[in-house]
This record gives structure tokens, C-alpha cells and sequence, in this order.
């Protein structure tokens, strides 16, 4: 088994007498691909926020590496750096051009030479299909076209991992798949990504291991075709058959 | 051509007089944006804090501002303070010192508005991309917050401006008074005079205020 890169140990998080997340333990290999489903409201994107310190957590800890991702961590920047994000929200910065967007971190925060980098970004647009709009401002892009340029600009700063936030759940469905492409092209790549999706299609193509989460517990944790095909809970049943609609008709 | 008057512009020195007045009108409102805007900025960052006391102090005092016409405030800073205080204030004085309230007041709110109008998301992106605090605030909030902040605050600039025809009403000779006094003067030789004087008057706001106009409107393109 390859290196364990991201190790969650007993993770709780609260939102004052709420309880989001108990006791969660998890363990990433590198170039694993991990799609976390479950229920609105169950944690999912809680768990992914956890992840990159953007929660306090009221107890367990989070390791990257064998380092401890906390809020009040010293090198907390320079943890986060390994870690890449893509939101459901488009977070594109809306007064910088797309290449600037893609350039401020590396450029400002790593401290890397920007010819260096802008010649990485218009690779890496190039291969999402958007080098021509390098100059362009986030508002005059599609929806699908933003979130690819937010993939972009969490792949210039050379992460470790990648958590994608229901990515596509703001997007036209035309959309969607432009953005799924990349995300597979990734996977393929041997990337090691945390996906939080509700597009069932795209999970069992793209996972390695599938996570149920209901409550802020973890109920499976199991190969695609094993989640998909035979679910070891009933509630994971429950939750896939609100994906397969009953023939209707009459005839 | 009907007879405007405007012959009396130069008779004497009544066109100095005239933009003495508008330079009277200016130092007002200009000393007092200057004042306004770093203690707006000030006011507009505390008024974004949680803290109800904070919170209410600062709401009573917009409102309170709000609410009462420029020359009521005038009138209780100029006479006011005179009586129960045994303040000396100046014309000039008093009219910065309202102008400076009201611009605090109205610039806070302004400032408070566009902090909030920022997204949370755009300060999660910036954390997640690694940035610290500071770079956040420095490359993506106040960037944004200034974009929105400078075609809002050119619009009070210019209203502030115009606003100081009130100051004749507590004895302060800006360009509006001068004009009376210039009308008053030559009622007998130019009855006719009111029209032009006020017509100059009214360019000589027009020349003041729209280049202010026109940098908004550039800056609202510039920075869409």
C-alpha cells in the first residue's frame, strides 16, 4: 500500500449543540480517488471544510503527512498550500483576470517566479480547454468555464490532495460534464482527490473507494461497484434508490 | 438676447469675489471629506463588528445624523453650542465641523456596506489557496472593497459640495452669499442680474463637481 497521506483521527466538529461530525476516523492513501455521498445535510462538505482548517474542531485531529492541520497551527499556511480546493460557490477572484487569479498564490505565497508559473497556467488551461481566455474576468465566463479555472488555479500551487466541494452542483447540466472530464483526467493522472458529489454516474467512473456518510458517521466504506450494486446498509439502499426512478407507464 | 445682467461680472471685482466664494464653499467641504473619509473608514470597520454596544452606538448616531436636515444641525452646532457651551465657533468652523459629522456618518455606512457586500467565500478561497490574513486582506478584500467603495463616495463627495449653500444660512460668505450680496449691490444699476449671477453660480458648481462625476463614472467603468 503507498504512502498514507491524510489520516483523520477521531473527528468531532459541532455547531453549538448540533453535532455535524462524531468520531470520524479516516485514512487517504496517495493517488487515492475517494467520493464522499450521503444525504444533504449529513457532513459531506463539513468534512471536507475540516480538512483544510476552514472549521474549528471540538476534538480529534487531522494529519497531512504526519502533521497536524488545526486553526491554531503555526505553519498553517504552508499546510494549506499542499492542500487544493475547488468550491460549489464560484470563488474566482472577480476584479483579477483569469491568468491573475490563477498566478496570485504561487506568485505571492510561494514565492515562485512568475514567468516560470504563468508558463505552468497556460499549459494547464490550455489542457482544460480554456487558454484563450487567460485575459478574460471570471464574469465573462460560463459557470463550467470558472469552476475549470478554480481547478486550475488549485493545481498551480502544486497540492498534495484535492477536495472538490459539489463542484458541480450550481452548473447547468451541459456543464457538469465539462468539468467532470477534468476531474477524471485527474484521477487518471493518479491524483489523490476527495470529491463530494451528488452525481452518481460520475462517483462509481471516477472512485476509488466510496464513502456513505449519514450523520456525521461514516456507515460504508467500500470499492464503487461493491457501494453501488450492494450496499451493505439499508439507509445507503434507501439513499441510492432516490437515484432510480419507477417505471410509470402504463402500457 | 433678453438683458441676463451678466455685466456685472465685471464690474469691480465681483468674478473674484465670485470664485472667492466658490473657494470658501470648497475648503468646507473638502477639509471636511478629508476628515471624513478616514474616520468613515474607521467608523465603517467598527460598525462590521459584532459587538451590539458598538453596534447600536454607531446605528444611533447614523440615524440621528440621517435624520436631521444639514441646516438644523447647522443652526444647534453654530447657535447651539454658543449658549450652552460657551463655544467660539467660527461660520467656517462649525460648517466643517457638521460637514465632517455628516460625512463620518454617511461614509461609515458606505464603507460598512461594502465590507459586507464581500462574499465569505472570497476570504475561504484565499485561505484555502495558503494566504494569510494579511494577504487576503491585502490582494482580495480591500481591492474589492475599494472597487465598490470610490463610485460611492465620489457621490457624497459631490453632495457635500453642494450642500454648503446651507452654510450662508449661519453667516459664512461662499459663493451663494456672494452672489446675493452682488445682486443686493446692484439692484439699482442691474435689476436685471439675478438671472446671470446665479446662472454663473450655477456653472461655477457644474465646473467643481463634474470632473468629480466624471472620475466615477470612469473608475464604475474601469472597475466593473
Amino acid at each position: 500500500m503507498s504512502e498514507e497521506l491524510l489520516q483523520i483521527r477521531h473527528l468531532k466538529k459541532q455547531f453549538g449543540e448540533t453535532v455535524v461530525l462524531k468520531d470520524l476516523n479516516l485514512t487517504v492513501h496517495r493517488g487515492e480517488v475517494l467520493v464522499i455521498v450521503g444525504p444533504s445535510g449529513c457532513g459531506k462538505s463539513t468534512l471536507l471544510r475540516c480538512i483544510n482548517a476552514l472549521e474549528p474542531i471540538q476534538g480529534g485531529e487531522v494529519l497531512l503527512q504526519g502533521q497536524q492541520i488545526a486553526q491554531n497551527s503555526k505553519n498553517l499556511t504552508a499546510l494549506r498550500q499542499k492542500i487544493g480546493m475547488v468550491f460549489q460557490s464560484y470563488d474566482l477572484f472577480p476584479h483579477l483576470t483569469v491568468l491573475d487569479n490563477i498566478l496570485l498564490a504561487p506568485v505571492k505565497v510561494q514565492k515562485r517566479n512568475r514567468e516560470e508559473v504563468k508558463k505552468e497556467a497556460i499549459e494547464l488551461l490550455e489542457r482544460v480547454g480554456l487558454k484563450d481566455k487567460a485575459d478574460r474576468y471570471p464574469r465573462q465566463l460560463s459557470g463550467g468555464q470558472k469552476q475549470r479555472v478554480a481547478i486550475v488555479r488549485a493545481l498551480c500551487m502544486h497540492p498534495e490532495i484535492l477536495l472538490f466541494d459539489e463542484v458541480t452542483a450550481a452548473l447547468d447540466p451541459e456543464m457538469v460534464r465539462e468539468v467532470l472530464d477534468v476531474m477524471l483526467n485527474l484521477a487518471a493522472q493518479g491524483r489523490t482527490m476527495l470529491i463530494v458529489t451528488h452525481e452518481m454516474q460520475f462517483a462509481r467512473a471516477v472512485a476509488d473507494r466510496v464513502l456513505f456518510l449519514e450523520d456525521g458517521e461514516i456507515l460504508e466504506d467500500s470499492p464503487p461497484d461493491v457501494f453501488f450494486e450492494h450496499p451493505q446498509t439499508e439507509r445507503a439502499q434507501q439513499f441510492l434508490n432516490v437515484f432510480t426512478f419507477k417505471n410509470v407507464n402504463k402500457k | 438676447m433678453p438683458d441676463l445682467g451678466l455685466e456685472v461680472l465685471l464690474k469691480g471685482k465681483n468674478m473674484i469675489r465670485l470664485l472667492g466664494g466658490l473657494g470658501a464653499a470648497l475648503r468646507i467641504s473638502l477639509i471636511a471629506v478629508i476628515l471624513s473619509i478616514p474616520l468613515g473608514i474607521l467608523m465603517g470597520v467598527l460598525m462590521t463588528w459584532k459587538n451590539p454596544v458598538t453596534k447600536a452606538l454607531f446605528r444611533i448616531y447614523l440615524e440621528f445624523i440621517r435624520i436631521m436636515p444639514q441646516m438644523v444641525l447647522l443652526f444647534l452646532v453654530y447657535f447651539g453650542t454658543t449658549r450652552s457651551f460657551g463655544w467660539d465657533l467660527s461660520g467656517e468652523s462649525a460648517s466643517i465641523l457638521v460637514f465632517t459629522l455628516w460625512g463620518t456618518a454617511e461614509m461609515g455606512d458606505l464603507v460598512r456596506g461594502a465590507l459586507i457586500s464581500i462574499p465569505r467565500h472570497q476570504y475561504e478561497s484565499s485561505e484555502a489557496l495558503g494566504m494569510s490574513k494579511v494577504q487576503t486582506y491585502r490582494y482580495i478584500i480591500i481591492p474589492q472593497t475599494l472597487r465598490r467603495l470610490i463610485p460611492l463616495s465620489i457621490n457624497l463627495i459631490t453632495r457635500m459640495i453642494k450642500t454648503t449653500s446651507l452654510v450662508l444660512m449661519i453667516g459664512v460668505v461662499e459663493v451663494l452669499k456672494v452672489a446675493q450680496q452682488i445682486i443686493e449691490a446692484n439692484r439699482m444699476s442691474s435689476p436685471n442680474a439675478a438671472f446671470g449671477i446665479y446662472l454663473t453660480v450655477f456653472i461655477l458648481y457644474f465646473i467643481a463637481c463634474w470632473p468629480i462625476s466624471l472620475l466615477a463614472r470612469y473608475l464604475e467603468k474601469r472597475w466593473r
